[in-house]
């Protein structure tokens, strides 16, 4: 096909999703209008079940199955990051060490080690209160895994690889993941449904309050948090270790 | 006032995201990306959705760009 055809076709296909997307926008509900049906059930769902924070409970309560598929996705993109990167039987053979890492300036030291404990407790803090407050095991996941690497950016690639064995990761990751299959069917044996409510509910805004939401908040939480970190150890693995250049 | 925040949150993600686009090489791309994160997060707070906000600082800002150099440096890496 050639080049005119190409943008006809495109401009063609670009004209009828405009014209598509105008025609449903405006069937729309008007931006910030009071009509929220969907609200209007889910809140009263989410109070009755101990759970502050509605979002969370639309996530690990009313619609935690369809999180269980979303937690699926991300454990096998990190199976599937890992498989591609592993080192060759060459790449094996032809590791330089690490080299030697530049020496990190005295400020990026001190911002690293300054911010390493904060953003382990705020990521363990957005996991922990993820019923109650904005946040949970995902967002509280990620902070936690990308806090463990400033290690790397304050130190050296040596001292991240002391402070995290990749193997313990991968195993923590396999732990998060079976924790929410487990819950769940621990949902069917007791309530009847897989995923329904098993631990008891107490008081609202509490700490401890959302039942199932607190632990599969949790579940996530170290499932994230240790398949972010295991993907990232493979990247950098390839980047540094391989190519034998700490100076990146 | 809500709706002036919301103006000015809305045509700096317009832009951010145009800027995104129109930037050349990926490595650059990359960096535009993580700002354009930072627009997108100011905006759904703005929309009153801190949780979807949070979720966007912690993966759109930090992890994406992250994973993009990374992938970017182990194909364009070569052999040193």
């Amino acid at each position: 096909m050639n080049r005119n055809a190409r943008y006809l076709l495109f401009f063609a296909g670009g004209a009828l999703v405009a014209v598509l997307f105008a025609w449903a926008a405006l069937g729309m509900p008007s931006f910030g209008s009071t009509f929220h049906p969907y609200r209007d059930l889910a809140v009263p769902a989410a109070v009755a079940h101990g759970t502050a924070n509605v979002v969370s409970a639309i996530n690990f309560d009313q619609r935690a199955f369809d999180t269980l598929g979303e937690e699926t996705i991300f454990f096998g993109s990190v199976i599937g990051a890992a498989a591609l990167l592993r080192p060759s039987k060459e790449e094996r053979e032809q590791t330089s060490g690490h080299g030697h890492a530049k020496q990190v300036m005295a400020s990026t030291r001190f911002a690293g080690y300054v911010l390493l404990p904060l953003t382990l407790v705020v990521g363990f803090d957005v996991v922990a209160h993820g019923h109650l407050t904005p946040g949970g095991g995902f967002q509280g996941g990620v902070v936690l895994a990308t806090g463990v690497h400033l290690v790397y950016v304050a130190g050296s690639y040596d001292a991240l690889e002391r402070v995290r064995s990749v193997h313990v990761y991968e195993y923590a990751e396999v732990v998060g993941a079976l924790g929410y299959l487990g819950l769940g069917f621990a949902g069917l044996a007791i309530a009847g449904s897989y995923l329904a409510n098993v631990i008891p509910y107490s008081g609202f805004g509490q700490l401890v309050s959302a039942g199932n939401v607190e632990v599969l908040n949790f579940a996530v939480g170290i499932e994230v948090s240790a398949g972010v970190v295991v993907m990232l150890a493979h990247f950098l693995e390839q980047a540094i270790v391989l190519r034998g250049g700490a100076e990146a | 006032m809500n709706d002036i925040v919301l103006i000015i949150a809305l045509t700096l993600v317009a832009v951010g995201g145009t800027t995104v686009v129109m930037t050349n090489a990926p490595e650059r791309q990359a960096v535009t990306l993580g700002l354009y994160g930072v627009l997108l997060t100011l905006l759904f707070f703005a929309l009153k959705a801190p949780d979807v906000a949070l979720s966007q600082l912690a993966v759109g800002t930090a992890f994406v760009p992250l994973m993009v150099m990374l992938a970017i440096r182990r194909i364009r890496g070569g052999r040193s």
